[in-house]
């Protein structure tokens, strides 16, 4: 059985390096890829929304209120006449982005703070690390509740109020690493050839630190995405008239709930499916990249 | 042992007054206070009146002299006066603490009891089908917002059994207790047990192929002595770590539970304070959450150097 998967990861390493890589990759972790092609579903129905959509999210029809799934209406409409159907695929586009754009956000920043920290260490390090321990003093819907409802509701000020918090987690992984990598004969022998720290720090010691932080990224874009879905819940997330996952819960779940149990269940399965496939991918990534399972 | 004790109280401290600067400072970038929203019903708000409000709630003092004295009532116990509601925070928060407590520690109880056996049961059976649905399931936890499933169950009760979970009035018996309680426990316990299963798992694989259990197998013991006398009590030590530390983290959940369930908690009415830029309110309950947390990471690190004797401390 090894020797069937090594061939083919040697085939498939011939065919042309990342396409390979990725087969390879949905070949032995199945579940990973299942999470991977959910996600790049996700993203087809973000990118395409309007042509897949059948109504515009926003416009309200009070004629056609609460009416229950039918062929004009995948999935029923809302207490505004609005259809669920198009507002959840446009929700995707939203959720998905304000997703993305945190953990990107608070990945690099704290990939910059990590690695500088770690590699530098002295005041810098001790500055960074006191600064990390008050942020991650807080849970993460806490510190992101405060924050977005200092900044105000917008979709810029969800984004940086989610993706804040995030920094330190990405940061201590980072620094981890980096403080183990930098340790290495390969570095001292750099050092010795006349490189300059820069040159060192990104070019050699970087890419040796990103397998967990890969992980941990992935772990936080489910989890951005249900911070998101948690604000907009409370009313302190993304406004309208965007259409938001979790504010779509918020506002038909006390009154509307019983008579329409479409409004609940079809935005909580959007929020959990997305949520899901993260997790997937993200397991199936550290399986794969976790250094002490390549034995 | 001493110095390291100390060493790590000082630091708790000083990180606990960066929090309070950071809490501080975020609240007062909002670019309206509470005099706005008060009076945005009545849609016109004469400046003089204004100007009078500010001074009376100490909003017009320079903003450090602000922070000493909210500090420095923090250190006496006087937590300021509400500004929505006119009253001393302390007694609108003091009879709340208890509703969230109880919730706190009823979904803390469902976590372990959920998720200690079915990741003990995961791992001694892993990869056989059971495995893969708990560890299904378990992921579906994680996955799930929490005001979904809480949602979910206030509907799936109310088409079932007629009665709904929300906190109506305060339960007066224990099968009400039990509903208004224990349900919305179960609600928030759920991801904290989907986590400890996780964890649990892959603790007890770690274990299990260390060359002690194996040893225990060659000795001929039993499989429930070699499970859970050898194997789990050495694989528990990372999950109670964590245990204490989702304690804390379970704040996060009960914001969001207490609010769909209707809860009279501290939680719920920390999103209310926010919401009304009642910034004492906000400020002490924040500070209140930091404390714990900071206090639990604490505890945590003790209990973990007392039942390793491996650790060394620096």
């Amino acid at each position: 059985m090894e020797n069937t998967v090594t061939e083919h990861s040697a085939q498939a390493q011939h065919r042309g390096s990342w396409l390979g890589g990725l087969l390879d990759f949905c070949r032995r972790k199945p579940l990973g890829g299942i999470g991977l092609v959910v996600m790049l579903l996700m993203v087809v129905l973000a990118v395409f929304a309007e042509g897949i959509a059948t109504h515009d999210p926003v416009s309200t029809d009070s004629a056609q209120t609460l009416r229950a799934p039918s062929a004009a209406h995948y999935l029923g409409t809302d207490y505004l006449g609005r259809d669920m159907y198009s507002r959840i695929v446009h929700g995707t586009r939203i959720s998905l982005a304000v997703g993305l754009a945190t953990t990107v956000l608070g990945g690099v920043l704290g990939l910059v703070l990590g690695l500088t920290s770690g590699y530098l260490l002295g005041w810098w390090d001790q500055i960074i690390q006191r600064f990390m321990d008050i942020m991650q003093g807080l849970p993460l819907l806490v510190m992101a509740l405060v924050m977005a409802a200092a900044l105000g509701p917008s979709v810029q000020n969800v984004i940086l109020a989610i993706s804040i918090p995030l920094v330190p987690r990405a940061a201590r992984i980072i620094r981890a690493s980096t403080l183990s990598v930098r340790e290495m004969p390969f570095v001292e022998a750099a050092r010795a050839l006349g490189m300059s720290e820069l040159r060192i720090a990104v070019r050699h010691v970087l890419p040796n630190t990103l397998a967990p932080f890969i992980v941990l990224t992935t772990a936080q874009l489910g989890s951005a995405i249900l911070v998101e879905a948690s604000l907009s819940f409370l009313g302190l997330g993304i406004p309208e008239p965007y259409p938001s996952w979790g504010r779509m819960l918020s506002t038909s779940a006390a009154e509307y709930a019983q008579r329409a149990p479409w409004l609940v269940i079809y935005p909580g399965l959007a929020i959990s499916l997305a949520v899901f496939a993260t997790n997937l991918l993200g397991d199936a990534l550290r399986d794969v990249l976790d250094p002490r399972l390549r034995i | 042992m001493k110095t390291f004790l100390i060493h790590r109280f000082l630091l708790t401290i000083v990180t606990l007054f960066g929090m309070s600067v950071l809490i501080f400072v975020l609240l007062r970038l909002a670019p309206g206070n509470i005099v706005d929203i008060l009076f945005d019903s009545a849609g016109y708000v004469d400046p003089v009146d204004k100007k009078a409000i500010e001074r009376e709630l100490g909003m017009d003092r320079p903003y450090h002299e602000q922070y000493l004295t909210w500090m420095g009532g923090l250190l006496r116990g006087d937590l300021g006066k509400s500004y929505r509601l006119e009253t001393q925070a302390w007694a609108v928060i003091a009879p709340r603490i208890p509703v969230t407590l109880q919730l706190a520690a009823w979904a803390m109880a469902v976590a372990v009891l959920l998720g200690v056996p079915a990741g003990v049961i995961s791992a001694v059976r892993q990869d056989s089908p059971l495995d893969y649905v708990l560890r299904v399931v378990s992921l579906s936890g994680l996955s799930m917002p929490a005001f979904w499933l809480g949602l979910l169950i206030i509907l799936f009760m109310v088409y079932n059994f007629g009665t709904s979970p929300i906190y109506m009035r305060a339960p007066q018996n224990f099968t009400e207790h039990l509903k208004l309680i224990g349900i919305p426990a179960l609600a928030v316990g759920f991801r904290s047990s989907a986590l400890i299963m996780r964890l649990t798992r892959s603790s007890m694989l770690e274990v299990l192929r260390q060359d002690y259990v194996r040893t225990a197998w060659a000795k001929g013991q039993s499989q429930r002595r070699v499970h859970y006398h050898h194997a789990l009590k050495n694989a528990m030590l990372p999950v109670i770590t964590v245990i204490g530390i989702e304690f804390a983290f379970l704040v996060g959940g009960l914001v969001i539970t207490e609010t769909v369930f209707n809860i009279p908690g501290v939680a719920r009415f920390l999103v209310q304070a926010i919401l009304y830029r009642d910034y004492p309110i906000v400020q002490n309950l924040v500070m209140f959450i930091a404390i714990i947390v900071v206090l639990m990471n604490f505890l945590v690190d003790l209990i973990y150097v007392w039942l390793d004797p491996r650790i060394q401390l620096r």
